[in-house]
């Protein structure tokens, strides 16, 4: 499942590019600015797919690496 | 002495007793002073990577640019989690290099990778001017808290001459070790504050969050917003960039991120540590909550705006606990950087000037330096610095100069040779300085360029010059012959 890494291409468009579309203060959410929430939404977005990659990604079951290398 | 000040001196007491403990049972040979022989588990390297973002600069300066400024305060949220997202590729090929090799800090990385001692003492360079920077936003961080939590009995001129001397002496004896401990301390601390602060203040004042929000837009419209020029969104993008690329470059992240025993642990932290840095948010609601009930705090006074509102609101025993855990941030970051600071001019400068001096004569070194570096730091602090984010971004302008030649040299194939790199450095770390002393804004030099321009950060332009002259000169020098140094430059 190499190809999941692209998903943490997602908080990095969402927060470089995305907010300049969100840059707004309505509507509130959980309270906050609506631009504040939208990062810390990216955020935690980013988090799971980095979460999802980690355990997906061979290199952090296998004892040897891919090239070879060991874990110790 | 009032409770206050009671409590903020049995925390620097603890604090002091804690970092010179660390260093027993521990021979104090370079390796063990350096990066703690490499030998610290997932938790530890969790808290010192981490500890890089809970500094006296999140919990003044965060507060402080939400009090003062507003929206662009959320930067601080974005860059730490895009760093750490990145982490997960970019630190453990640098460790294992660095262990296979045996280096103990980043120039070390730099002249191993392009077999140039002198690229090595150029990054040293760069990395104790950009250190400068962050080193006196901590004693300044230092003396706004003890005297303002000791209600004026402290000065602030006392209060940064005694935190530095506090940070200097356990420094000295426990080098990394004693900043390990402090640094769980310090984090436990400030979670709880923090958080504390951040939920209370809102509620007890204005009964939420959503409340406290319309109230402050009510009252200053378009404050939670990036504004259309100056601190708008265009800025937001190229700060972000700029801070994320350069959040490891810092030669105490690369010491921090080298202390690990195994590369797995940076993996794990990349998913883990940007949710930490969620805490942040509490950090800014204080700030938030300070605009409508602390008014008036202007320019580098709003760096003071979470401690005014909590002098305002409770007693001096909680002001005491709050100026503890702000005495802890400003502390063991500063002792952290002490340590590689002391490190670089001793390893990094010294030791590839005089390659005769032997390890113990390099290590002693290291720690005459330790009170030189904090004396000096001490001499900037009084001399009216500007506000703490302000320093961080001239840190971070420099600092991240570093970065292309550190992604180019972790490519199979390095596209950057050793005079590329170096000229890119120059060429960028040039610009910062020049742009920072002038104030020339890139509207002025570039005036054929649309206004908006202006806005990019000024590290980012000169990051994009950096690369350009790294890329020509490595062209130019690609089969890197024998007159290859007269186009260097």
């Amino acid at each position: 499942m190499r190809s999941a890494r692209w998903l943490v291409a997602l908080p990095f468009l969402g927060i470089l590019v995305g907010t300049a579309f969100a840059n707004q203060v309505e509507p509130l959410v959980l309270g906050m600015p609506f631009v504040l929430a939208w990062i810390v939404g990216w955020v935690v977005v980013g988090a799971a797919a980095m979460a999802f990659v980690y355990t997906t990604d061979p290199i952090n079951s296998a004892p040897k690496g891919e090239d070879g290398r060991d874990c110790s | 002495m009032n409770a206050a000040l009671l409590v903020i001196g049995l925390a620097t007491l603890g604090a002091l007793a804690l970092g010179l403990a660390a260093h027993r049972g521990v021979r104090m040979t370079l390796e063990q002073w350096t990066v703690a022989g490499r030998g610290f588990g997932g938790l530890l390297v969790f808290l010192l990577t981490a500890g890089e973002i809970y500094t006296t600069f999140t919990f003044l300066g965060g507060s402080g640019w939400a009090y003062g400024r507003g929206a662009p305060t959320f930067y601080i949220l974005a860059y730490g989690s895009l760093a750490y997202f990145m982490s997960y590729w970019l630190l453990p090929p640098i460790w294992r290099y660095a262990k296979r090799e045996r280096l103990l800090s980043q120039p070390h990385f730099f002249s191993r990778k392009y077999d140039s001692p002198w690229l090595g003492v150029l990054v040293a360079a760069v990395g104790v001017v950009a250190l400068a920077p962050y080193l006196v936003l901590q004693f300044q961080g230092l003396g706004i808290i003890v005297s303002i939590a000791s209600y004026g009995s402290i000065s602030p001129t006392a209060a940064i001459w005694i935190g530095a001397a506090t940070v200097t002496i356990y420094v000295m004896i426990s080098g990394m070790h004693g900043v390990a401990w402090n640094a769980a301390v310090k984090d436990a601390l400030i979670l709880v504050v923090v958080v504390f602060l951040g939920v209370y203040l809102p509620v007890h004042y204005y009964g939420g969050f959503g409340e406290m929000f319309r109230a402050i837009d009510a009252a200053k419209p378009g404050f939670l917003v990036f504004k259309p020029t100056g601190q708008s969104v265009l800025w937001f993008q190229s700060t972000v960039l700029l801070t994320a690329l350069g959040f490891f470059m810092w030669p105490q992240m690369f010491s921090a991120v080298l202390t690990s025993k195994r590369e797995q642990t940076f993996r794990r932290n990349a998913a883990l540590l940007p949710l930490y840095q969620l805490i942040l948010l509490f950090a800014f609601f204080c700030g938030f909550a300070a605009i409508l009930k602390v008014p008036g705090l202007t320019g580098t006074l709003a760096d003071q705006a979470l401690l005014r509102l909590s002098v305002q609101t409770f007693d001096p025993w909680f002001v005491g606990v709050i100026g503890a855990a702000g005495v802890m941030t400003a502390l063991v970051p500063g002792s952290i950087i002490l340590v590689s600071a002391a490190t670089l001019l001793a390893n990094d400068v010294l030791r590839p000037l005089r390659p005769e001096l032997s390890d113990s004569t390099i290590a002693l070194t290291m720690r005459g330096l330790v009170p030189l570096i904090a004396l000096l730091a001490v001499y900037f602090t009084l001399n009216n610095p500007p506000t703490l984010v302000a320093l961080l971004l001239m840190g971070y302008a420099f600092i991240t100069q570093l970065f292309p030649a550190v992604l180019c040299s972790l490519l199979p194939r390095n596209p950057m040779t050793k005079y590329g790199a170096a000229a890119g450095i120059v060429v960028g770390v040039v610009v910062v300085a020049f742009v920072t002393e002038t104030k020339i804004g890139f509207a002025d030099m570039l005036p054929f360029l649309p206004a908006r321009v202006g806005d990019v950060n000024v590290g980012f332009a000169a990051l994009i010059l950096n690369v350009v002259a790294a890329m020509l000169v490595s062209q130019a020098t690609r089969p890197a012959p024998v007159a290859a140094t007269s186009a260097s430059r």
